[in-house]
């Protein structure tokens, strides 16, 4: 390390309150945004979980969709139609809805049914017990282990429960990738069986998964769908109009947005005040450097480098602290919903530059200005 | 016949405009030489202060000049001031300005971190300095620790630590006590001062005007008069 930044650590570690106070202001923030942000990833992640658990490439549906869950099923003609588009490998139909399982107990439950094209079983789960052929058999679901599996009684081979008096068999146990955001659990079956056993609307088809035969033929495959009057999205598309829904219709964005303004301001005012005051205290310092032979630029290389220390142990501390709690939440509550992504850490880290380059303008404007002359005036 | 080391030309300084204008330099010219102690002495507010920071770098004067060496300071860029406060001048300011949260070694080491010797051999350079003022079983201290005259020293030795060819130093007995003054200024005569170096020593201390070897009087912004310095002059 250079002599003058190891002198300008000492200066501002060696400050023990200070230092505390500014670390506190910017640990603060920085956990506050990454909470705030890493929650709302969680949920915007969990939104989407069908999409990406059935893994299917492209997906067909109503224009008005906005969330996995309320599909707005379509004709079967649409089937037939999108099957002879160009480029369509094959095209499979999807049932996706809400039930109310009747458990041995007498207890309903509501769960999310996924129904499976009966030919292909194409966006089929990996199981973990039983075996995926059983589906076909006579009143046959799988089950998805995820953090919602014990609200059916945590089923096992052969368990039995109700769907509008249908007699329903757990023939499989299947793990998942992502777990939903509903708290409802998941149960996979055929589609035929699916749109027997639920009361459905006239039509039936909730969502068309598509394989295409090369993704050369994806923008084809969905200037026809359009042509239909329906909507073709990649997988990466779907997951984005559910997230742009939450982010931007529901509230839930403009008020993660709201909180992460506020942590950062409150960040900012508490590590900017505290800086500072540092700087001030420490301004009659800075003009005896100068006086002893210290550069302007300097003096301004030491405030940058503290504020940038400061910085970067604050967001250590911050990140550290909102992935512990999370972990620890975790823990205690699978069904938690908090995804640290890289973007959240990236936006946290941008914030907290800017905190720092707000303080350190200041201190730096301060230090540029003070004439060696002006310490022998207390 | 001794080399000159300064020489200042009707230095002039005035401070606010207007109304509110204080002379506190009114056209002072003066030579210092190698090898001498140089007192000014003079009361309260006779300008010596803002005298001292015009020929070390620190205070740009409204007119005159300070020749050091052949060079005008005055005319060099801004950062080459800096750099003749870092290498020619070692000022040892009145009230110390020692870094409380540094300790003593560290404190003497800033000059020479400012020189850009690397951290460690700034560390042994600034030990021996301790030891040539004596408290080098101070070096790890937070200077509040220590007394007046132990900051006094480590001041001394910040200043020293540079090598430079003109200390100066700003009423140093002022906050000590007259055994200890003197002890600080006989110290400066017999171990700081050399043939190379000139000091220059405000005070209006009259208990250490024997050091001097001359003695410049100063009022109200003006030099009223030099004359030879007491019995420990040269
Ligand atoms: N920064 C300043 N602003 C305004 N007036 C000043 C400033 N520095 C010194 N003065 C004034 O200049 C005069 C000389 O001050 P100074 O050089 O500190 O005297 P001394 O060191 O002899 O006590 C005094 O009247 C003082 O009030
Ligand atoms: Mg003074």
């Amino acid at each position: 390390m250079k002599g003058i930044l190891k002198i300008a650590y000492k200066l501002l570690v060696n400050d023990r309150g200070k230092f505390a106070a500014l670390l506190v202001g910017i640990t603060f923030a920085v956990f506050l945004i990454v909470m705030m942000t890493s929650m709302f990833a969680g949920i915007l992640y969990r939104s989407s979980s069908t999409v990406i658990n059935i893994g299917a490439k492209i997906w067909v549906m109503d224009p008005a969709v906005n969330t996995v869950a309320n599909s707005i099923p379509m004709p079967d003609y649409v089937l037939d139609a999108v099957r002879s588009i160009n480029g369509v490998k094959y095209a499979v139909g999807l049932y996706s809805g809400g039930a109310l399982a009747k458990l041995p107990n007498g207890v309903y439950q509501s769960v999310t049914v996924i129904g499976l094209d009966d030919a292909s079983l194409y966006g089929r789960p990996s199981l973990i017990e039983g075996q995926i052929e059983d589906i076909f058999a006579d009143n046959a679901f799988i089950v998805v282990k995820d953090s919602e599996f014990p609200k059916l009684g945590s089923p096992r081979l052969g368990s039995e429960f109700e769907i509008n008096d249908h007699r329903c068999v757990i023939v499989g146990i299947a793990k998942v990738t992502t777990g939903g955001l509903f708290g409802v659990p998941t149960l996979y079956t055929t589609y035929n069986r699916a749109i027997q056993y639920i009361p459905s609307t006239r039509y039936t088809v909730s969502y068309i998964t598509i394989e295409p035969k090369s993704s050369d033929a994806v923008p084809y495959i969905k200037q026809q769908v359009k042509a239909l009057g329906y909507e073709a999205l990649t997988k990466e598309e779907f997951i984005r109009k559910v997230s742009n829904f939450y982010k931007y219709q529901t509230g839930l964005g403009t008020n993660v947005l709201l909180m992460t303004v506020i942590s950062f301001v409150v960040g900012l005012s508490i590590s900017g005040q505290t800086f500072y005051t540092f700087i001030l205290e420490n301004l009659e310092k800075f003009g005896a450097l100068k006086a002893i032979g210290a550069k302007g630029k300097e003096l301004v290389s030491m405030i940058l480098f503290q504020a940038a220390f400061t910085a970067l142990t604050g967001y250590g501390l911050g990140v550290g602290l909102a992935s512990l709690l999370i972990a620890v939440a975790k823990l205690r509550l699978p069904n938690y919903a908090a995804k640290i992504t890289f973007e959240n850490l990236a936006f946290a880290f941008v914030m907290v530059l800017v905190i720092a380059a707000i303080s350190s303008y200041i201190g730096v404007r301060k230090v540029i200005k003070i004439e060696p002359f002006d310490i022998f005036r207390g | 016949m001794a080399r000159l080391a300064v020489s200042a030309k009707e230095l002039v300084k005035w401070f606010g405009e207007g109304e509110a204008r204080t002379m506190a330099v009114r056209g002072v010219s003066f030579d210092a030489y190698f090898g001498e102690m140089l007192f000014i002495e003079g009361p309260s507010g006779s300008g010596k202060t803002t005298l001292l920071s015009m020929i070390s770098g620190i205070l740009r004067p409204n007119s005159g000049k300070v020749i050091v060496e052949d060079r005008e300071i005055w005319e060099l860029p801004g950062d080459q001031i800096a750099d003749f406060r870092l290498n020619t001048v070692g000022f040892v300011f009145q009230d110390y300005h020692l870094f409380p949260k540094l300790t003593t070694v560290e404190n003497v080491a800033i000059p020479l971190i400012l020189k850009k010797l690397d951290w460690e051999e700034s560390i042994s350079v600034a030990l021996r300095h301790l030891e040539i003022v004596g408290i080098r079983d101070r070096a790890y201290l937070a200077p509040v620790k220590l007394s007046g005259g132990e900051q006094q020293r480590v001041a001394i030795a910040r200043a020293l630590a540079s090598s430079p060819d003109i200390m100066i130093f700003d009423e140093p007995t002022a906050s000590l006590d007259g055994d200890t003054g003197r002890r600080i200024v006989d110290f400066v005569k017999t171990s700081v001062l050399n043939e190379n170096r000139s000091i220059i020593i405000v005070t209006h201390d009259s208990r250490i005007f024997e050091y001097a070897d001359r003695i410049m009087r100063m009022e109200d912004g003006k030099i009223i008069g030099v004359e030879k310095g007491g019995q420990n002059a040269q």
